[in-house]
């Protein structure tokens, strides 16, 4: 992607009273992106996002938007436009007033801000609910009105606050495709704000992971759920099973750990951060742990376990594994690719854990 | 077998509500009945039926005079104590402030003082501040116990409806005073106007405050109280009385209508 920042956080900080909501974020959103500032609630994403519309003031640093500093510029002058989280659709007005509502002082006639009117009704899917009064409206409804309303004003960026949290799983899952497509379609930045890691992944072109108020990473999403660079953003975007380690030698390249339950293992570098004897995670996701339910003969690269309780989730199952170096069980995750009832056969049968050397992530311990 | 559940019986919680308005109207209804009655006693059996109180209330000017002031004074009141309810209201409910709650109670406070101290204590103010007594103080002094009330009523409904509907109109370009009147005033209408009905029905029917801080300008109940002492002005009273009855039946009518085609405003949860 070019570089061509629409907004841009430079050192921004904002505290409420003792705690600091956003703490020295520095932050660039590239023309044309769809991007996520992802994180558990009270990291501060939602702060940052409402810097942006302007209903929070930055106690130090600076925004732009546009290559334009905006710190002085109240929030009805400023070029983005917000969904919020609870849609916020003017309760006396009907759809087509809620979406003319910032249009007053557009300067189109009365004739050309109704094909406007229409040609965004049109673009949600809402033909004919111009009439509809906010309570008339169900919960997918509002969410199409409040981005018609925000998106027929032609922002420069629009922001999104938990757009989907409102919404029940199968709607949501609908709403996530519509709004990648509606994204690509009108051309628009959008920023949006979600604790939900699925939802992020599923939609953002790039996601910045936050925690108290700091950014944690920036990255696609496969890159964070692939490569994470912390054991935080490792643990926060789905499952992680973390194995403490200790380099043993690191040269030519290549990375020797030990570890208790994997054993020694030796990995490519990817770069030169690790010296010898410094402390590790090697951490792999579950569902990269390949479960064998009798003895392989090669025992390279495979810890033996016994499993403890399992979920059935229909598409995958879950199961937890002991192993006899550690107390805390890990997490595999099983494709059910047959149609089977009982694949596993109950609590403590003998599994064999399999993995590949480039399903190994290695992360900083202190 | 088919068992009848709703055959009407006459049950506890029935009679009571009879017996409980029966209680309440049964002494009202009283005032237009003795209204149209030819005779200058109160007192059963009627005799027939006169509009001649009716005739004599149009003719008194000086019960005009008193009536006329009790509406100017409850106008004034209304309408003043509704907008400082208003504007206490949305800096309560919308700002961050220090010592909100204090604040609040302590502008409360005319609605826990008996009246009748509120009223030496203002009597004493005025007059040491050599005011001369008139409808102003009379009206100051109902502002000051109104106020509370329109900020009971208007901190209620602000609370009621969501701070980021506000947010959303400034968001899609409006100046704080064009969102509020494009989103704020038009939903909190309805408490609004109940404000403004409460206050003017306060300031209106208030005996004790006028009593203290009128000049010989009366008001309407101060004018009624005095008129006591001469029964052939009583019917012209009570026919008064009637009328009152009667319109505020339709102005509660009207304010009730519309409340209800007003906007239905959603109890939103907290963020």
């Amino acid at each position: 992607m070019s570089q061509d920042p629409i907004i841009s956080f430079n050192n921004v900080s904002k505290s409420f009273g003792d705690v600091k909501a956003v703490n020295a974020v520095n932050l660039e959103i590239q023309r044309g992106e769809f991007f996520a500032l992802l994180g558990p609630s009270g990291c501060g994403k939602t702060t940052l996002l409402r810097m942006v519309a302007g209903f929070e003031i930055p106690d130090s640093g600076e925004i732009s938007i546009d290559h334009q500093l905006i710190s002085g510029t109240p929030p009805n002058l400023r070029p983005v436009n917000m969904v919020f989280q609870n849609y916020a659709i003017f309760p006396h007005m009907d759809v087509r007033g809620n979406i003319a509502f910032g249009m007053r002082k557009s300067g189109l006639s009365k004739s050309e801000l109704n094909r406007r009117i229409d040609e965004t009704l049109e673009l949600i899917k809402l033909q004919g609910y111009g009439k509809r009064r906010a309570e008339e409206l169900s919960g997918g409804q509002r969410q199409r009105v409040a981005l018609a309303r925000a998106l027929i004003k032609q922002p420069k960026v629009l922001l999104l606050d938990e757009p989907l949290g409102a919404l029940d799983k199968k709607l949501r899952e609908q709403m996530q495709i519509e709004l990648r497509l509606l994204q690509q379609q009108v051309g628009i930045t959008f920023l949006f704000v979600t604790h939900d890691q699925e939802e992020a992944l599923t939609l953002s072109d790039r996601i910045a992971v936050m925690s108290e108020g700091h950014i944690m990473e920036i990255a696609s999403p496969a890159q964070l759920y692939e490569n994470p660079s912390s054991r935080f953003v490792a643990d926060f975007i789905g499952s992680m099973n973390f194995f403490p380690g200790k380099v043993t030698k690191a040269e030519n390249g290549k990375l020797s750990i030990s570890t208790d339950s994997m054993g020694e293992i030796e990995i490519p570098a990817l770069n030169s951060e690790y010296a010898e004897r410094s402390r590790v995670w090697v951490a792999i996701r579950p569902e990269k742990l390949k479960p064998l339910f009798s003895e392989p003969k090669d025992f390279s690269n495979v810890m033996q376990g016994a499993i403890g309780p399992s979920a059935y989730l229909g598409d995958r199952s879950h199961f937890y594994v002991h192993l006899s170096k550690r107390e805390e069980p890990i997490l595999v995750a099983l494709q059910n690719l047959e149609r089977s009832i009982d694949m596993l056969s109950g609590p403590n049968q003998k599994v064999w854990l399999q993995w590949s050397t480039e399903a190994l992530v290695v992360l900083p311990r202190d | 077998m088919k068992m009848n559940y709703h055959s009407w019986k006459p049950d506890g919680l029935l009679i009571y509500a009879v017996l409980y308005l029966t209680f309440i109207y049964l002494p009202v209804l009283f005032l237009p009945l003795f209204s149209f009655n030819n005779s200058t006693y109160i007192t059963f059996p009627l005799k027939d039926f006169t509009l001649k109180w009716y005739d004599k209330m149009i003719n008194s000017s000086d019960m005009h005079h008193a009536l006329f002031n009790s509406i100017k004074v409850g106008l004034a009141v209304a309408i003043l104590s509704t907008i400082f309810g208003l504007l206490a209201a949305k800096a309560v409910t919308r700002y961050r402030l220090k010592g909100r709650g204090s604040l609040v109670s302590f502008i409360m406070i005319p609605l826990v003082i008996p009246e009748i101290i509120l009223a030496i204590s203002l009597l004493i103010l005025v007059s040491q501040a050599k005011i001369p007594l008139s409808l102003w103080t009379v009206g100051f002094s109902h502002l000051l116990l109104c106020i509370p009330f329109s900020m009971l009523i208007l901190i209620s409904r602000m609370e009621g409806f969501d701070k980021s509907l506000e947010e959303a109109a400034m968001d899609l370009g409006e100046n704080a005073w064009i969102t509020f009147w494009r989103v704020t005033f038009p939903i909190v209408l309805p408490g609004i106007v109940a404000s403004l009905l409460l206050t003017f029905t306060i300031s209106f029917d208030e005996f004790v405050l006028a009593f203290f801080l009128s000049s010989t300008d009366p008001t309407l109940p101060i004018y009624i109280w005095s008129s006591l002492r001469f029964p052939t002005k009583i019917p012209a009273i009570l026919a008064l009385g009637a009328s009152i009855f009667v319109i505020s039946f339709f102005v509660v009518s009207f304010a009730e209508w519309l409340r209800r085609r007003g906007v239905k405003v959603e109890p939103t949860s907290g963020i």
